[in-house]
């Protein structure tokens, strides 16, 4: 039941929200040669200029007529170039973005630092209004209601949350222009931090770190009196702000190449692409030790940290896509899919992924070496690289993986999609000593420990038959060990050798049958 | 082909069936049971009702398991058997002839003839329909009354509590389970109760149930003439074998259906099994304590049925339990329990107790005077590694031997605080700065 701060709480976060969501609506646009001059390369200056000479006057009140006549003037002079043949003016920049920004006028630009302000302040404030209350009960997991609630039992709050983030998604990756308004809010924060303008990129990394920093406060209260998910939740609060979020932005305030240490091929699948490559290699020694680095953490830190530790030293303490999953998504983790049929796609798809990223890398790096773009005479290594990366990259990565949280459960992406998991997991699998130990025979086929596994593994199948957990998807995150009734559960480390002893079929306690096996 | 017929598709009865098929791929498997059509975790009845899970989570196989097992399941009330001509019939009157019979019926909630008894809003817990009931007759009421003071009476005041409905307890007794755990145990449960906001009503007792006009519960009175208004009561006065059908069918019963060590009953080919029999002789564990003649657990229930499916596939064999254990848990303390503990010590025992500062935490051994050798273990709000116990009281390992290498035997989540330490009579570690804050 709700108590009255956290009513209020509910309500300055909706006020706040609706305040950030609307601010998209405030501006109108005017395109002017001004707005054309600091935003399109001179050289295509004043054919520009003159296809969009219609416009100049106009005061758009939306977006969307703005973009939509933008875009169509650029289409007809493209179809003019393409009609007299005269291919090399064609313009492929993407103009919509850098115009719309510039083009916005009236209330909204001149006051964005207010509504900026303004609306993340009741976002937050009311955000941790609601949460903190909790505090106030005994520690101890509730997981009350739940399946009664429509946010987290894919009722009709959690279908128009998912419809809102995969609209987001859509809207970040493929349509940025409309999101013009919450670029120009985060402007200043971005001149703070790293000098330059907002991109859609900053924004979406500011508001990232800022939810997995709240809803992780929301964890370290849900998980009091657990200090292996408290402890957790800190390290992904920490590697998300600092490595993901911070230092990045420091490093190109002086003008450095841009990294995010924490993260590494092959989830950062474009770490070896040309461009990246000859950024760093312009940046001399700091560019050729991020190049050391990010080769070193796949090939030498996942082997060697997943063999002592496990894959969930990365997937539940590190990563950034673990971060988001296990605070934000930790709401959605129920509703992962356990049946065998999910696990065997899992096992094609996630591997298959994992078989794309490293071909499509070794055709990239064959082309940068040898300058050469087909592999092997037909694998065209930019078609694989820009499949690769609408593919996965954007439609798998961001919208099914975040935007269906609140329909397939805060793994998606990982369990499915991501790489460097399959990685990990392939290591985990066979050289580990990381193992959940079944307890004797202490189960008794509950299931909150497989209904709680955000990886959709049935850890209840090897429970009640008192086998250890070995499985290469488990992120570690402990949760069905600390949602386990009976104390059933424990993720240990210990030698490689024991974690997978003969199954015998009658579990610890019957002692009037012997079984060979 | 031989013709196994197993009635009820609990914990026992499933067990029978896999471990029947495991060993014998011809046998032909038949499981009839009235409750449900697949087989669901009974111990997860009150996680359902609280909302962190759905029904469909509580079944431990997918439906498509025992299809591929060729274990066939029948949904049907068995009214009869028919010893004489080996069949069974069910309600529908359709008769099905049997080989081998299991029964593992499981148990019925037990009642005590209270005045108003069949007032609306007053029932027990054990299966399906009682939660349906449950959740119907709960629905916007804001008081209710549990009695009893045992596992299902607490698990249904954690139920009510978790909707919000304000909770009596009674309990007959000084403190809370006293039929199975000692004094400070009681306590500390007692007090945690208490902490969640359930009025606890320890020596007190039901005397009567009083309805409203439409025939719903309005209030009960205690032994002691108070009247306390509830609009629900859950009964948690523990349970009995479910065996009435089976009165005219020449199989001897007692309490339960009576059995040896094999789970044979007086008649050839009939079997009974989990909470529904009753042993004929006591049995004795290995570490050499006394059973119970009527074992109502999870556990024994598999037991039983990975025994029982020995002898059905040829290789007559006893029962023959280790050292036994439970476990349960008290809203958020859980309880773990290794060996023969007793509510009181037993003659020529003695007791070493452990109580965390926090008052919420604590480990009793106990173990024989003469050489010191231990006898049970038993922890709340601590896990312990089941192996480990096992060995220390199977091989009855003295004392002070146990207390120093404790730590073998802490299954606690990783960076759980170090209480093995205390055992020796430390002070506990200051509390991190994570723990202050949240
Ligand atoms: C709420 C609750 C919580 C519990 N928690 C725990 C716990 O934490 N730990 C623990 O160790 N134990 C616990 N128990 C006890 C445990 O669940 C039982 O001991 C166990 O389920 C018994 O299993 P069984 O297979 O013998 O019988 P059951 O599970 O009762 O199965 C018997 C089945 O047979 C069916 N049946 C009966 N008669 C007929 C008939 N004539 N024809 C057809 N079908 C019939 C019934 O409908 C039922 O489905 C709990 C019990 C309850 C009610
Ligand atoms: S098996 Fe347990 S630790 Fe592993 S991912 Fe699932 S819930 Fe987390
Ligand atoms: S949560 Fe614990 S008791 Fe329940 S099924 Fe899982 S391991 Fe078994």
């Amino acid at each position: 039941m709700l108590t009255n701060t956290q009513r209020i709480g509910l309500t300055l976060f909706l006020i706040g929200f609706a305040l950030f969501v609307g601010s998209l609506s405030l501006s109108r646009y005017q395109l002017t040669d001004a707005v054309l001059t600091s935003t399109v390369k001179k050289e295509q200056l004043a054919a520009v200029e003159s296809a969009t000479s219609g416009m100049q006057g106009t005061v758009y009140g939306s977006a969307f007529g703005f973009v939509s006549d933008f875009k169509s003037a650029i289409a007809k002079l493209n179809d003019g170039y393409k009609a007299r043949n005269e291919k090399d003016k064609i313009i492929n920049d993407d103009y919509a973005f850098p115009v719309t920004k510039a083009a916005s006028i009236g209330f909204f630009p001149d006051n964005s630092l207010l509504f900026f302000c303004l609306s993340l302040l009741l976002c937050v404030g009311g955000a941790l209004l609601y949460i903190i209350p909790k505090k106030r009960q005994l520690p101890g997991i509730k997981n009350n209601g739940v399946f009664h609630n429509p946010a987290t039992n894919r009722g009709w709050i959690g279908i128009v949350i998912g419809s809102f983030l995969i609209g987001f998604y859509v809207l970040l990756y493929f349509y940025p222009e409309y999101l013009t308004n919450w670029v120009l809010m985060f402007d200043p924060l971005s001149r703070l931090l790293n000098g330059g303008p907002a991109s859609q990129w900053f924004v979406y990394g500011t508001l990232y770190t800022l939810a997995i920093l709240v809803m992780g406060v929301r964890m370290l209260v849900k998980y009091r009196g657990n200090p292996y998910q408290q402890i957790r939740t800190v390290s992904v609060m920490f590697f998300q702000t600092c490595f993901a979020f911070l230092i990045p932005e420091l490093l190109s305030l002086f003008n450095q190449p841009a990294q995010d240490l924490k993260n590494m091929w092959p989830l950062d699948y474009s770490f070896y692409f040309d461009y990246r490559l000859d950024q760093k290699i312009q940046a001399g020694t700091f560019g050729l030790f991020l190049l050391v680095w990010g080769t070193a953490l796949w090939l030498i830190g996942v082997p060697v940290m997943t063999y002592f530790f496990g894959k969930r030293w990365y997937c539940s303490w590190v990563c950034g896509c673990g971060g988001l999953a296990e605070t934000l998504g930790d709401p959605y983790r129920q509703l992962s899919d356990k049946r065998l049929v999910a696990w065997k796609f899992e096992r094609v798809v996630v591997h298959g992924v994992l078989v794309f990223a490293v071909v499509m890398t070794v055709a990239v790096l064959y082309t940068y070496v040898s300058g050469q773009s087909a592999l092997f005479g037909f694998l065209d290594s930019y078609s694989l690289r820009s499949g690769y990366g609408f593919a996965i990259g954007s439609i798998f990565a961001g919208v099914v993986g975040t935007g269906f949280y609140p329909v397939m459960g805060n793994r998606v992406w990982c369990r499915f999609g991501c790489p460097l998991a399959a990685y990990l997991g392939l290591v985990q699998r066979f050289k580990s000593r990381f193992r959940i130990t079944t307890n004797g025979g202490q189960c008794i086929s509950c299931g909150n420990c497989s209904t709680y596994c955000e990886m959709g593994i049935d850890v209840r199948w090897y429970a009640q038959r008192g086998q250890d957990i070995v499985r290469s998807s488990c992120v570690g995150c402990g949760v069905c060990s600390a949602v386990c009734p009976r104390g059933v559960l424990n993720l240990e480390n210990d030698d490689e050798t024991n974690r997978m002893p003969a199954i015998n079929p009658i579990l610890l306690g019957n002692d009037g049958i012997r079984v060979n096996v | 082909m031989k013709h196994i017929i197993i009635i009820g598709n609990g914990i026992a009865g499933i067990t029978t069936a896999r471990h029947v098929r495991q060993q014998d791929d011809s046998a032909r498997i038949t499981v009839i049971s009235a409750e449900s059509e697949h087989f669901y975790s009974r111990t997860a009845l009150m996680y359902i009702y609280m909302g962190h899970m759905t029904y469909e989570h509580t079944k431990p196989y997918e439906d498509w398991f025992w299809k591929k097992n060729r274990i066939d399941l029948v949904r049907g009330y068995v009214g009869e058997v028919d010893t004489g001509a080996k069949r069974i019939r069910l309600i529908d009157d359709t008769w099905l002839d049997y080989d081998a019979l299991v029964i593992a019926t499981g148990s019925v909630s037990s009642t005590v003839n209270w005045p108003g008894l069949d007032a609306t809003g007053v029932q027990g817990l054990y299966g399906l329909p009682d939660l349906e009931s449950m959740e119907h007759h709960t629905r916007d009421i804001d008081r209710a009354v549990v009695v009893g003071g045992g596992l299902i009476g607490i698990e249904m005041a954690e139920m009510l509590h978790s909707r919000h409905i304000a909770v009596t307890m009674l309990v007959r007794d000084t403190h809370y389970w006293s039929s199975t755990i000692p004094a400070e145990e009681g306590e500390l449960i007692g007090r945690h109760v208490r902490q969640h906001g359930v009025d606890l009503q320890l020596q007190t007792e039901l005397n009567e149930i009083l309805a409203d006009d439409n025939g719903h519960v309005r209030a009960i009175v205690t032994t002691d003439e108070r009247e306390i208004a509830c609009q629900f009561v859950g009964l948690g006065v523990g349970v009995t074998p479910n065996v009435s059908f089976l009165k005219t069918s020449g199989i001897e019963l007692g309490k339960g259906v009576l059995v040896n060590e094999y789970f044979e009953t007086n008649i050839p080919d009939v079997y009974a099994i989990g909470d529904c029999n009753e042993f004929r002789a006591p049995i004795a564990g290995t570490d050499g304590s006394p059973r119970k003649a009527i074992e109502q657990i999870w556990y024994t229930g598999r037991m039983h049925g990975e025994t029982v499916a020995q002898t059905l596939c040829g290789n007559r064999t006893a029962y023959q339990p280790g050292v036994f254990f439970n476990s349960a848990k008290f809203f958020d303390i859980e309880y773990q329990t290794y060996g023969t503990m007793n509510a009181r010590l037993a003659e020529g025992e003695k007791t070493y107790y452990w109580e965390h500062p926090n008052g919420q935490q604590c480990l009793r051994i106990n173990y024989a005077a003469k050489g010191e050798g231990v006898v049970g273990i038993h922890a709340f709000g601590l896990r312990l590694r089941h192996a480990v116990c096992e060995r220390w009281i199977r091989e009855h390992r003295p004392l002070p031997e146990v207390l120093s290498q404790f730590q073998q035997a802490d299954f606690n989540p990783e960076f759980s605080e170090n209480y093995t330490d205390q055992l020796a009579g430390k002070a506990p570690p200051r509390k991190s700065w994570l723990q202050r804050l949240f």
